[in-house]
């Protein structure tokens, strides 16, 4: 890895600069929207980046899918791609469904509870709770508190 | 297929304990949902955990003299094949886990009774042993990508955990939402080091890593996938400025999740977090010094005061407690960050001592939740009086967290400060012993409220029931005898650190 920043350096890396795009995309996403559907989106994106990672690392140049034929007569010329990292997001594909299935149920009662999926509405609404607590705590303890 | 290699067979039922410690809780789940019998949840979730507990003995048994056992999942060999690896440090922390479970567990029951509705229950503890599963999962493999599935596991029950805390208060949801959106974050960022380690060695098994790092040195690939590996840990371990969901998630679940979660959880993550520190990567590598020397010591320096300083000022003992938690994990990071024998001895020491003591007293103020209806300093004031053997529980556990000669708390700061004062880093064993002092405020203050003050006129003056006070003396006693008995600890954990230190021992 030289730090040549040369046409076929910026070309070559098409996958890894893709990669970072949507990244940072999913990421900015997450960090900067109040909406909690949105948020998990963002999340979204940000997961199904590091599976293009994954995948896009298993291509061999020239390779084919991974398959033997039936009577495991394997050319020996006949390049294969790699499909460790191929099973390994299947995977992560999976890990990211429950966790988006998780995120959105739990958003589901957050609007039952809440009436609001507005991050700054929720944070209201807990800081008047907070607020409400320490008031009746606080002179409880005798200003203390 | 691999079965002319019979040694990698396993053949009786005693080869087989890796896997079976895994593999009890994970059936147990699904069986309690499939089962559906609301009265024979807890038995069946009791049952596996207790099964998990003694497997994990026997293992920690087998390991405790230095050695290893290598189990290959589905007899396949690694590399290739995925890899059970138990070593002092991991049996260790699967002892731990199952543990705190076991004896959390039947606390759990009266505790969940109160706070969860009924028709909940088979769900809840089906949950429970999915996170069990997820914990013992992540400490005992000896595959790279095998821990973040694991740790999915047990994140994702985590969350749902969590969020059962709703019907006490609602703003359990959105800690679990929070909680959900940094740990997929962690995770994540986890699973991208990972993916630059397998492009830079062709290999997931933590050994072969090992040693494929340790012969191409240091690149720039293996340099970011550190920093992502330490990251998306550190989101789990709740370093320092990355521990923002941990008081509301703690304060907020329900009392016997947070003490079976501060126990474990955060326990598990840390262990990995050494796993990855000193066995994938070395610690002869300058890039990984220079992050444990200006980036984890400070940050674990800074937990220890801030943290401690956060905690004297809350008004609920349960978010005091979570944030007396962050400064404790503060000790363990300066240990690893050490980088010597005793500095690692302290760290798996203190996450064995911590994770009792924090257990002794969230069980207890889910007890004192349980009578006076919340964890607010006014309601438990007087509770000495009114619930002696809880309250006298809860000091213990006071104490051994500040580190009082005779506790558990007390061995592993020793040991602390004895692996600064072998760096000659006095001044950091000076910290050690002043943050300390932080911790004397805050205890005293829960020992003021529940000796010195009269209680409020509304609270039923009553004891915990037998089945909650049965499992938090276990806890409080076995703070005082690991206070006196160090021998167990003191080899565990240097065995442990040894293990750790010795840098990659490579495939069989």
């Amino acid at each position: 890895m030289s730090g040549e920043f040369t046409w076929d350096f910026i070309v070559g890396h098409m996958n890894y600069w893709l990669f970072i795009v949507l990244m940072m995309t999913g990421l900015y996403i997450v960090v900067a929207k109040g909406n909690l559907v949105k948020k998990i989106v963002g999340l979204n994106i940000f997961q199904t980046s590091v599976f293009m990672l994954y995948i896009s690392m298993g291509k061999v140049t020239g390779g084919t899918a991974p398959i033997f034929p039936a009577d495991m007569n394997i050319d020996p010329d006949v390049v294969y791609s790699n499909p460790l990292p191929h099973v390994l997001i299947l995977t992560a594909i999976v890990v990211g469904i429950a966790t988006t299935s998780l995120g959105l149920a739990l958003i589901v009662r957050i609007r039952e509870e809440f009436g609001t999926i507005e991050e700054h509405e929720i944070l209201d609404i807990e800081k008047a709770i907070a607020a409400a607590e320490n008031k009746l705590h606080g002179e409880a303890m005798g200003g203390r508190a | 297929m691999a079965t002319e290699t019979t040694h990698h067979v396993a053949m009786t039922l005693s080869d087989h304990l890796p896997v079976l410690a895994i593999l009890v809780p994970f059936v147990a789940a699904p069986l309690c949902v499939l089962l559906g019998s609301r009265s024979l949840t807890w038995p069946i979730t009791f049952l596996a955990s207790a099964a998990s507990f003694v497997i994990s003995f026997l293992l920690l048994l087998s390991v405790i003299d230095g050695g290893f056992i290598s189990y290959h999942i589905g007899g396949w060999a690694p590399p290739l094949g995925i890899e059970y690896r138990v070593d002092a440090a991991n049996a260790f922390v699967l002892f731990l886990v199952t543990g705190i479970s076991t004896i959390v567990l039947p606390y759990a029951r009266e505790s969940v009774k109160s706070e969860i509705p009924e028709r909940h229950h088979t769900l809840f503890y089906a949950c429970f042993l999915l996170c069990l599963t997820g914990l013992l999962g992540v400490a005992v493999t000896g595959d790279a990508f095998n821990v973040f599935v694991f740790l999915e596991i047990s994140s994702l029950s985590t969350y749902v955990l969590i969020a059962q805390g709703s019907y006490r208060d609602r703003r359990a949801l959105t800690a679990a939402y929070d909680y959900l959106i940094m740990g997929t974050i962690g995770a994540t960022f986890f699973v991208i080091g990972l993916g630059m380690l397998y492009m830079a060695t062709g290999t997931l098994n933590m050994a072969d890593l090992a040693d494929r790092i340790a012969d191409q040195g240091a690149n720039r690939t293996v340099r970011a996938a550190f920093a992502f590996i330490v990251v998306g840990i550190g989101l789990k371990v709740a370093i320092y400025p990355l521990h923002l969901w941990l008081p509301n998630a703690y304060t907020y679940a329900p009392s016997a999740v947070t003490a079976f979660l501060a126990a474990t959880a955060t326990k598990v993550a840390v262990y990995v977090l050494m796993r990855f520190l000193f066995s994938v990567f070395q610690p002869s590598f300058l890039f990984e010094v220079n992050t444990l020397e200006f980036m984890i010591i400070p940050f674990a320096i800074l937990a220890m005061f801030a943290a401690s300083f956060i905690a004297i000022f809350q008004t609920d003992l349960k978010r005091l407690l979570a944030y007396s938690s962050i400064a404790q994990i503060g000790y363990m990071l300066l240990g690893i960050g050490l980088l010597n024998e005793s500095g690692v001895a302290a760290a798996v020491a203190h996450l064995f001592n911590h994770g009792i003591t924090k257990a002794v007293l969230f069980m207890g103020v889910g007890a004192l939740v349980l009578r006076s209806g919340g964890s607010f300093f006014d309601r438990i004031e007087g509770m000495g009086k009114l619930m002696p053997w809880t309250s006298a529980a809860i000091v213990i556990g006071g104490l051994s967290l500040i580190g009082v000669p005779g506790t558990a708390g007390f061995l592993s700061k020793w040991l602390l400060v004895q692996g600064a004062l072998e760096k000659g880093w006095w001044p950091i064993a000076i910290l050690v012993v002043l943050s300390s002092l932080l911790a004397v405020i805050y205890v005293w203050r829960i020992v003021e409220a529940m000796y010195l003050r009269s209680p409020a006129s509304d609270i039923e003056a009553k004891e915990a029931p037998l089945s909650m006070l049965v499992p938090i003396w276990i806890m409080a006693l076995a703070c005082i005898y690991f206070g006196f008995a160090t021998d167990i600890t003191l080899t565990a954990s240097h065995t442990a650190a040894q293990g750790l230190l010795a840098g990659p021992v490579g495939l069989n």
